[in-house]
């Protein structure tokens, strides 16, 4: 069943209306999550949400309305609605605004998808999180938790530049957590991720994840760790595994080369940027080790799309090459203001809200080296891997980061456990340091990054690898 | 009878007339209208608003429970709702700990707030401008910051919110309410220093753009110039928008059921974990002074009432839903909401108790807008060497339990030397158990004006003093 007459309608009214742009996008959504706890199934939801969300540009002012309704008179009342907030948005006019061109018309994608994750019982799920909980419970863990989510995403865009867009993108990913609570503190191990790993496939990645057979160890990682050693304080090497560095670049470079971020559209929430646009082309941003790239088209990863939210068909481009800071997440009005002439990079979380910057797939190149190889060459050091907990400041520039586990790493080999692990840097001094890096890259998916306000939750994609950083800060606590 | 009860009831009857009288269903319709003005570079940005019905059923068939919820409230949508939570239901595997449900109770509302057949009299409640409120109103309110900031680059929303629901299950609890609340937060930026000022209200008419726009401005070119401390223990004075960051956390992690049953959460019921002029309480119906009624039920129809978390030093209770209470042994606090079965039962309305202000030095009001809110400054003038924080930002837990806490300093620090402030100073990284901070001994002034402050999510709001503190562990600066 097709919505492109319902979202033409809301177009066509909010340029009735004065609009001299229009768009309105109609997404359709199912998404189910199931929690487990300690060898039981704790929570089963399965949501439905469907609406129209447009937006009309009048004058220099946008203004953006949206309803759970997708009838043709509804569509037409929100298109009308758009265009009289954005006229109130006059009242404080900002510059002349342009948008730059965004390539496709009719067009039609869909994500790449062995078993759809809805078609998969709600029974073998239940099994799945239920063996894994129990298995984590039987190895020691005081807590077991597992989780497994999928999103199914159907959603109909058309613009008043021609766009008519259909797109289908299913989402899954899971995970298993086991904690140990100690005197005063609690020691968790996560498989395969923080947060669990998810991407743009279907049931496979899951299976392929085997949350049951990674249970125990995690169990007995995290009881071993209450009674760890702490993580030493001072300078030292410190290795990254693949997980911990794809946050690392999510918060200290993806959302740094966010161009809304780079303008000041967020710096009263989100923050701004580090980075200045006079810079772009020169600036070193870390080691030549440093290829970021921003690429919507990976297969399977949690960033992928056929186009973004404004038409724009999937591109891969560079962010940094050879260290060198090179390119910039973009959309068509901000890069119109910045000089530049890409977008593409620009989503919503929903039908019920503003499309807005957000990261794709931003990720490292893969390196000449392999994890063994790293931690062999390393005489004095620290492994840290899987992510506790992140802060960064409102520039992108000052970062602390906790990890689930650390190893002390001496004259080549992986030793003892250490408990609360941290690192903390600045941005660009930390990516120049970066001496050695794997080939053993993992598309990361990260399903939870928060940005806008009203709040957007994004999902992400981060290919990454593990790798090596000199004279870092580790050890830092309360 | 509103829209959403009517819904509510629907739902109940169809999950009735699918599987008969023995299932527990529980219902809840929730009419959500945001709209939320945006500025960035001193000019509205982006300008939203939404109108968005969600029906939420739970149900608990044969012993086994599944939830559910859609947007789509046609006899269709709601059919396949119903049809869609029996099949989970019945593909799940034995819940043996669902709780029930609530009985039929009756609410303790204010006045404005229908279908509860009690009122409390009082003359806050429900404003019926600020759920009506269009984007113009909002707009003004913009339009009077920037010009107020004078000259200065500035940046943040205004934002109202109605929202109207209804709740209804099988065992014939009924219960419907609605609320109308208004925010507004705003930086205002000098030479790359800030300042912010924020507020929330019942009301639209409480929030003054330009007032707000002047304190922002003030703030943040007294923030010029910064000076660059070495990390270290310092003596504090918070400022209430640092202050809601403090109870955010201890709401999210320390006063949750869920976590408090999985002994994640540092709170011992009655023993004493905080200075004793620490008084906590979360209070969900406002109040004559801070006038920002929430709706009067929670996701399970539990009335929402004022909860004491903290007594003058000594932790009382911790937010339940039936769920979590069922396990501790305890009854509901009113506490549930969609995730609370994942994410644990958490109050949204948190206050510290202001000191009273009889026992504050009484200051001459301040000649020229500065750095310090004017509910600081008694607290900065009995400083000996410390710092005055306007703001937290990207606080993150290390460690769940203590409640270790990383995070940095925004929208304005200064140095206070023998009570006065003698510099700015550019924002510092710490790395602090906010349970530590509020310790005994450690709290040496609140102050007697408590501010209401949004959150960055609709529906949650804090009631904060500026507080002093003997120590808070700054753990970098800016050069790392």
């Amino acid at each position: 069943m097709s919505h492109f007459d319902e979202a033409y309608s809301a177009v066509q009214a909010a340029l009735d209306a004065g609009a001299r742009y229009a768009d309105a996008r109609i997404m359709v959504r199912r998404t189910e999550s199931m929690t487990a706890r300690d060898g039981d199934v704790e929570d089963l939801s399965s949501d439905e949400s469907a609406g129209l969300g447009v937006r009309a540009l009048v004058g220099s002012s946008w203004g953006f309305y949206a309803v759970p309704d997708l009838s043709d008179a509804v569509a037409r009342a929100a298109g009308r609605r758009a265009a009289q907030i954005a006229m109130a948005s006059a009242t404080v006019p900002g510059p002349p605004i342009e948008l730059v061109p965004a390539g496709a018309g009719e067009a039609s994608w869909a994500s790449d998808c062995e078993v759809d994750p809805l078609s998969v019982s709600l029974s073998a799920k239940g099994d799945l999180l239920v063996r894994a909980t129990a298995a984590a419970k039987a190895a020691g863990a005081d807590l077991a938790e597992a989780l497994c989510r999928s999103w199914d995403t159907r959603k109909w865009f058309v613009s008043s530049d021609g766009h008519r867009i259909d797109q289908h993108i299913r989402e899954c990913g899971a995970g298993v957590w086991a904690s140990a609570i100690g005197d005063g503190e609690v020691q968790r191990r996560s498989w395969p991720s923080y947060g669990g790993q998810f991407g743009t496939r279907g049931w496979e990645l899951i299976d392929e994840l085997d949350l049951i057979a990674n249970a125990p160890r995690m169990a007995e990682e995290a009881r071993a760790l209450v009674t760890a050693p702490l993580c030493p304080a001072g300078e030292t090497a410190l290795i990254l595994g693949g997980e911990q560095l794809a946050l690392q670049i999510h918060e200290s470079v993806g959302h740094a080369i966010e161009l809304d971020r780079i303008l000041g559209w967020e710096a009263a929430f989100a923050g701004t940027s580090w980075l200045d646009l006079d810079k772009l082309g020169s600036l070193r941003y870390g080691s030549e080790l440093m290829n970021i790239t921003i690429d919507p088209r990976i297969p399977g990863a949690l960033g992928s799309f056929g186009y973004d939210d404004e038409g724009t068909p999937a591109t891969k481009r560079d962010a940094v090459r050879d260290g060198i800071w090179v390119g910039v997440l973009a959309g068509r009005d901000s890069a119109a203001v910045a000089g530049l002439d890409y977008a593409g990079s620009v989503r919503s979380d929903g039908w019920a809200r503003l499309p807005m910057v957000r990261m794709t797939n931003v990720g490292l190149e893969p390196g000449p080296h392999t994890l063994d190889e790293i931690i062999a060459a390393t005489d004095d050091g620290v492994f840290m891997e899987t992510n506790r907990s992140w802060s960064i400041d409102d520039r992108r520039l000052n970062f602390q980061f906790g990890c689930e586990i650390g190893y002390e790493v001496k004259n080549g080999k992986r030793g003892r456990l250490l408990r609360n692990p941290t690192y903390t840097g600045i941005g660009p001094k930390f990516w120049q340091s970066m001496d050695m890096l794997s080939s053993e890259t993992i598309a990361w998916g990260t399903p939870n990054c928060g940005k806008g306000q009203p709040g957007q939750i994004g999902h992400t994609g981060h290919p990454a690898a593990p790798a090596r950083f000199t004279d870092v800060r580790v050890g830092v606590r309360g | 009878m509103s829209v959403e009860l009517e819904l509510a009831g629907r739902v109940v009857e169809l999950v009735r007339s699918a599987v008969g009288p023995a299932a527990h269903a529980e219902v809840l319709v929730e009419h959500n209208a945001e709209a939320l003005t945006r500025f960035a570079n001193s000019a509205i940005h982006q300008n939203v608003a939404e109108a968005t019905t969600t029906v939420r059923l739970r149900l608990h068939l044969d012993g086994r429970t599944s939830a559910g919820a859609t947007t789509i409230t046609t006899a269709d949508g709601l059919r396949t709702l119903v049809d869609r939570a029996i099949e989970a239901a019945r593909l799940s595997p034995p819940d043996p700990t669902w709780p029930g449900l609530t009985r039929p109770t009756p609410l303790h509302v204010s006045a404005g707030h229908p279908g509860s057949g009690e009122h409390s009299g009082l003359d806050f409640g429900f404003d019926e401008a600020t759920a009506r409120a269009d984007p113009g109103q909002r707009a003004a309110r913009v339009r009077d910051f920037v010009r107020a900031a004078g000259g200065l680059e500035t940046a943040g929303f205004c934002r109202t919110v109605y929202a109207s629901a209804a709740f209804a299950n099988s065992d014939g609890h009924a219960v419907e309410g609605r609320t109308a609340e208004a925010a507004m937060d705003g930086i205002a930026r000098a030479d790359g220093s800030d300042g912010v000022a924020r507020l929330a209200s019942g009301r639209l008419g409480d929030i003054d753009g330009a007032a707000l726009g002047a304190r922002a401005a003030a703030k943040a070119r007294a923030a010029r110039s910064p000076i660059e401390l070495p990390p270290g223990r310092y003596e504090v004075v918070l400022e209430p928008e640092a202050v809601a960051d403090l109870l955010g956390n201890l709401a999210f992690f320390g006063f949750n059921g869920k976590l408090f049953n999985q002994r994640q959460s540092f709170a011992e019921l009655g023993a004493e974990q905080f200075d004793p002029s620490v008084t906590i309480v979360d209070d969900p119906l406002g109040s004559r002074d801070e006038p920002a009624p929430g709706l009067p039920f929670d996701g399970e129809g539990t009335p929402r009432r004022t909860l004491v978390l903290v007594r003058d030093g000594v932790t009382k209770a911790v937010a339940h839903d039936r769920r979590s209470a069922a396990e501790a042994g305890t009854d509901s606090t009113g506490h549930a909401w969609a995730e609370s079965r994942t994410w644990g039962p958490m109050a949204t309305s948190m206050r510290l108790e202001a000191a009273p202000a009889a026992t504050e030095p009484v200051l001459p009001p301040s000649v020229e807008p500065g750095p310090t809110a004017e509910s600081a400054r008694p607290l900065v003038a009995h400083v000996e060497r410390g710092l005055l924080i306007t703001d937290f930002w990207y606080t993150r837990v290390l460690d769940p339990k203590s409640l270790v806490i990383t995070g940095l300093t925004r929208n304005g620090v200064w140095l206070v030397e023998d009570g006065e402030v003698t510099a700015a100073v550019s924002n510092m990284r710490f790395t602090q158990s906010y349970p530590q901070a509020l310790g005994i001994g450690m709290v040496r002034g609140i102050g007697s004006d408590s501010v209401l402050l949004p959150d960055r999510w609709s529906g949650v709001r804090y009631a904060a003093p500026a507080v002093h503190l003997a120590s808070w562990n700054l753990t970098g600066n800016a050069s790392g």
